[in-house]
């Protein structure tokens, strides 16, 4: 932990050195009012909860938690400083952890400068806090599993745009691996064991469970151990290109 | 120090490098030259740990990079290739990220950055973000990086690629003053800058080290090695090519006429002859009207396209 504490900070406050953050930050807000309101129509709707507010969450992370975790590892590439980075008495894993959790950390901040809607629905009605709690922690795992993805694919180019679309892709199939759009693709040809094995990857399926309040354990297995296996393998991406 | 053996790289089908070894002892400023492409930057990424080699092993210390890299790196500084460093910060978090990654903390932290930049000079650009600054402050970013851990082990890339004057003699200054307590590695396609802080040259091409001795003894391998110059009025020149080309110890005389009318005459001497004496003896006895007379060490460029021009180059050459 005490190295990765170095690398935490410094990738953390790289995003405030830049705009980025600052944009990031007002898109997301801004998209996620748009997208609760207007498509949403959350006062339309009459009951005090958040339920369409976080509905739009998968979708949202969809293109920004891509555009996040894009230059995680490609920008060190392009820039020359993964030379740097990787020639520092720094363990491999810890230099891979430190910079995701300071993209989760990251995430969490925008997350949380959503606090203005929780506010929002206390002062309309009486909402169930409980329920609300429950849903955050499942969004902010959520934005996790994204960005582990995100990360891993960052680490195998030096092309940022390249790795935020290949990321959009893969992020988008695990969204929706519970929909005939991908399941069909298995039926009939696969056994069904595997079948249930791809549906269970769905985001939209685990994240959708925690908004009803209830925080089962295996929706925090399944969340991660996505995050586990991704970043072991962002580990193995930055190894092999080592190995050339 | 360092201990290099058998150290081997593919990319693919290509061999970058094949086979080096090397060992570096504590004192020691040992100059990389090469063409470009030759491996040097490839063999400097492997010593740092930063690539993995196909075959061979490296030690830093004591340490294997490959299966202590750890223990390794922490023995080494290194300086990349045009000195990458995050832009976004200024010179102080940037050093203060890596005295910290280097496990420096708190009051020991300050200090360590505090000495680094001192030596580097870099007080009056310490605000500046990293990308604003000049060329040469970058650099000195990089090496102040590479040295703030004081490392017995410096490894740098170039050094002093795209530095005015100056800068180049700053850095090189503060090379020659590190180098008593440390082992150092410096690849450049400079070669005034060997024979300036070199204690030692090692010529690689194609992956394979071609060349390894003190820059004395690369000198030594220069036809103009030992070879005089006279710079005398063209009416003199035959006769002085005649009485200089008798000389025992002359193999051989060279002319190049000059636009102000004066003829330069260079005499190379048979393997190891001293020549200035004769050649200063013969002038003054001759009575020439000599304006210049000198003798060289000898061109380690000379050498240098000698030992590293490929023999297809070399066939293209003599037809043409």
């Amino acid at each position: 932990m005490n190295q990765v504490w170095p690398i935490f900070k410094r990738e953390f406050a790289a995003y405030f050195a830049t705009p980025l953050a600052y944009v990031f930050i007002v898109i997301f807000l801004f998209a996620m009012g748009a997208f609760t309101f207007y498509i949403g129509h959350f006062f339309d709707n009459g009951v005090a909860d958040l339920s369409v507010f976080f509905a739009y969450h998968p979708w949202l992370y969809l293109f920004l938690v891509p555009a996040l975790s894009m230059r995680l590892w490609a920008e060190e590439r392009s820039s020359g400083t993964m030379e740097l980075l990787l020639t520092l008495p720094i363990p491999l894993w810890a230099t891979v952890v430190g910079k995701y959790l300071a993209a989760w950390a990251f995430t969490g901040v925008a997350l949380a400068l959503t606090f203005p809607i929780w506010l929002t629905v206390n002062y309309l009605g009486s909402p169930d806090n409980g329920v609300i709690l429950a849903s955050y922690i499942g969004s902010f795992l959520m934005a996790g599993g994204y960005l582990a993805i995100g990360s891993a694919i960052s680490a195998t180019t030096s092309n940022q745009v390249i790795a935020f679309v290949v990321s959009v892709v893969v992020c988008f199939l695990f969204t929706i691996s519970g929909a005939p759009l991908v399941l069909d693709f298995f039926h009939g040809w696969a056994p069904q064991a595997l079948v249930d094995a791809v549906a269970s990857f769905s985001f939209l399926t685990h994240f959708s469970a925690i908004t009803q309040g209830v925080i089962d354990l295996r929706d925090l297995v399944f969340f991660f151990s996505l995050i586990a296996l991704f970043l072991t393998a962002n580990i193995v991406a930055v190894d092999l290109k080592r190995v050339g | 120090m360092i201990e290099i053996s058998g150290l081997t790289k593919h990319f693919g089908a290509i061999a970058a490098v094949s086979g080096i070894d090397l060992k570096v002892g504590r004192g020691e400023v040992l100059g990389f030259l090469g063409p470009n492409g030759a491996g040097k930057s490839t063999t400097m990424k492997m010593i740092t740990g930063f690539l993995a080699p196909s075959a061979g092993r490296v030690w830093v210390c004591g340490h294997d990079v490959e299966t202590d890299s750890i223990a390794a790196q922490q023995q080494i500084g290194y300086l990349p290739e045009g000195a990458p460093a995050y832009g976004d910060m200024t010179p102080r978090q940037f050093l203060g990220f890596i005295a910290e990654v280097r496990g420096y903390r708190g009051e020991a932290a300050k200090q360590a950055v505090a000495k680094a930049v001192a030596r580097t000079e870099l007080d009056p650009v310490l605000e500046q973000t990293i990308d604003t600054l000049s060329k040469g402050f970058k650099r000195r970013v990089g090496l102040a990086q590479a040295i703030l851990h004081d490392p017995p082990v410096l490894i740098m890339d170039e050094p002093t690629d795209g530095l005015d004057p100056n800068q180049k003699h700053a850095v090189r200054s503060l090379i020659r003053a590190m180098a008593p307590q440390k082992a150092i590695i410096v690849s450049t396609h400079l070669l005034e800058e060997v024979e300036a802080i070199c204690t030692r040259a090692v010529i690689i091409d194609r992956g394979r080290v071609v060349a390894d001795g003190t820059p004395a003894e690369l000198l030594a391998r220069s036809r103009h090695h030992n070879a005089v110059t006279l710079t005398l009025p063209a009416a003199q020149a035959e006769s002085a090519k005649a009485k200089l080309k008798a000389l025992s110890t002359v193999a051989n005389v060279e002319q190049i006429g000059r636009s102000d009318g004066m003829v330069e005459l260079t005499a190379f001497p048979k393997s190891g002859a001293l020549l200035i004496e004769d050649a200063s003896r013969l002038a003054v006895n001759e009575k020439w009207d000599v304006k210049e007379l000198y003798a060289e060490a000898g061109r380690l460029d000379e050498v240098f396209r000698a030992i590293t021009t490929h023999d297809t180059t070399r066939a293209r050459e003599s037809r043409a």
